[in-house]
């Protein structure tokens, strides 16, 4: 059992190809929630696949809710931690893939220096990540940032 | 007479609100109940008029205070048709109950001794078992539970033992609404000598329990459940029981006379009573009390079971929606899981549409074991829902069903 290697992690296009600020852009035009959940759906299960082998309870970050999975890579040529994240609940996992355009493919210290809450904030999303939500996505962001700390 | 819900749902005033611009459906009464505004007026008027300590006596604000806290005593004590107002203990809620009997029926306890409790139990009448068998050795046997959510009682007279000390059965449960056959369980325990514990948390909210006709040992209850404040809760025992129970916690109000050659405790019901009590909790779970027995109970159980019948017929109208407890007995409680669904998408998207409802294990994991389902969502409803608010439900469920097609 290895980690996917550094090619798989880099095709991940959250962080990528997709930036936070498409996101921001397309979110802006969705009138009503169902619009707006939708579309975070769809990010979901837009999600590159997460390796079955990988969802181990080293990689599982708890949640009352449902269940999260993270693993990271890191590249050794520009320090750029690359992680990819798995979820059992869709919304969760768009949510996910918010998290991913934030943080992922990004060096330590703009992984630290970045402040997701606002962004979430801004979406109106903050719900989601408040400590009342059982839901592991608040645990996961805070794991990330405590990788990214520890380079 | 029918119920006049909509009247009713006046003296909630929690329920007359917007979430996400939506008007509120609170499907979570079996997590915590809405209180009515007598329960608060309740409270306010006890703040304002009587707060001093209990049982103090020196002026006359402690007498107030202690009179009106005292009578909930009197009122639980009726509500329940307990024989004395001595075997009504204040605790925290239904837990503390189940942790002061496990810790205190567990000190005569010999290795290998048993206990048994049900396959449907809420952790907080599992968990205090096992602890109180980890240090004595004793075992926690398991009734089980057949496909409709119903335990088998079949298999009760093969699980007691000679061993058999303690028997900890849910009369409702949290998750399927199986109201279980308690009185029989209680004749048969009480046949062999063995200790009966009902955790009665899911039931006095739904319809009238007799202790005396039960004629169960210890029966638990919590206030929030009930109409009531949060942080109280109410353990019911035999006289006889609680006299030959140790004390739990030590403290203020639980002796008779401390020395440091040795402490005697106060009779009952203070022996179980540490420190300072929840007193404006216990005067607004009498308002509570009060509340519920001014309405018509049988009309209030025929309005539930028709907002659970509703909830069953829409249910099975939903493709791919698998209901998780059918008893033939049941409290107005409707688990279920969505084919490619998962519950927290479900909890999320409702609430976005007002509806809030519970997901996950619902503090019942061995359970959800059985069921093979990681969690459920869970509508449950009380008096104060309308059959509106139950096809709300369905029709927000259609549209969730909708957003993923």
């Amino acid at each position: 059992m290895s980690l996917p290697n550094l090619e798989t992690f880099k095709n991940n296009p959250y962080g990528t190809e997709t930036a936070i600020d498409d996101v921001l852009e397309n979110f802006e035009f969705l009138d009503d929630w169902e619009e707006r959940y939708s579309y975070i759906i769809d990010l979901g299960k837009s999600l590159p696949e997460f390796p079955e082998s990988e969802k181990i309870e080293a990689n599982y970050v708890h949640g009352c809710q449902s269940q999260v999975w993270l693993i990271h890579m890191q590249d050794p040529a520009d320090g750029k931690i690359y992680l990819m994240i798995d979820s059992d609940a869709i919304i969760v996992k768009g949510l996910a893939a918010v998290v991913l355009c934030i943080l992922n493919a990004k060096t330590a210290s703009e992984i630290t220096n970045t402040d997701v809450e606002a962004i979430f904030e801004q979406m109106d999303l903050i719900r989601h990540i408040s400590p009342t939500r059982g839901n592991g996505l608040r645990s996961m962001i805070e794991l990330v940032k405590s990788i990214a700390s520890q380079q | 007479m029918a119920l006049n819900v909509n009247v009713l749902r006046e003296e909630f005033p929690i329920l007359h609100q917007e979430v996400n611009n939506k008007p509120l459906i609170y499907l979570d009464s079996a997590a915590s109940s809405q209180k009515p505004r007598a329960v608060m007026q309740a409270m306010d008027h006890y703040y304002e008029t009587a707060n001093a300590n209990v049982h103090r006596g020196a002026h006359t604000l402690g007498d107030r205070a202690t009179q009106s806290y005292e009578a909930v005593r009197d009122t639980v004590a009726t509500f329940i048709n307990a024989k004395s107002r001595q075997e009504i203990i204040w605790t925290k809620g239904t837990t503390e109950a189940m942790n002061l009997l496990a810790s205190g029926l567990s000190q005569s306890w010999q290795a290998g001794d048993e206990v048994i409790v049900s396959r449907m139990e809420h952790h907080a009448n599992i968990v205090p078992w096992q602890m109180a068998a980890e240090r004595t050795g004793a075992i926690v046997k398991v009734l089980e539970i057949n496909d409709k959510g119903e335990l088998r009682m079949e298999q009760l007279d093969e699980l007691i033992s000679e061993r058999t000390k303690v028997i900890a059965i849910g009369h409702v449960s949290n998750v399927l609404g199986t109201i279980n056959p308690v009185k029989e369980i209680i004749a048969k325990a009480k046949a062999k000598g063995i200790v009966t514990i009902i955790d009665g948390a899911q039931a006095v909210p739904h319809f009238k329990v007799d202790v005396q006709d039960l004629d169960c040992d210890f029966y638990a209850f919590s206030s929030h459940k009930l109409f009531g404040p949060t942080g109280l809760g109410v353990l019911y025992g035999k006289q006889a029981r609680l006299e030959a129970l140790p004390p739990y916690q030590g403290g203020g109000e639980m002796i008779e006379r401390v020395s440091f050659e040795g402490t005697t405790f106060n009779k009952l019901p203070y022996k179980f009573e540490a420190g300072t009590p929840a007193i404006a909790e216990v005067v607004g779970l009498g308002a509570a009390i009060k509340y519920l027995e001014s309405q018509d109970r049988s009309a209030i159980e025929a309005h539930e079971q028709a907002l659970l019948k509703r909830a069953e017929e829409l249910a099975a109208d939903i493709p791919g929606l698998r209901v998780i407890g059918e008893a033939s007995n049941k409290v107005p409680v409707l688990s279920f899981v969505m084919d490619g669904l998962h519950p927290s998408d479900l909890g999320t998207l409702l609430d976005q549409q007002g509806i809030g409802i519970r997901t996950g294990h619902h503090c019942a994991m061995p359970l959800m074991e059985a069921f093979k389902v990681p969690g459920t969502a869970r509508a449950s409803f009380a008096f104060y829902n309308t059959l509106e608010e139950v096809e709300a439900l369905f029709a927000g469920l259609a549209k969730i069903q909708r957003m993923f097609t």
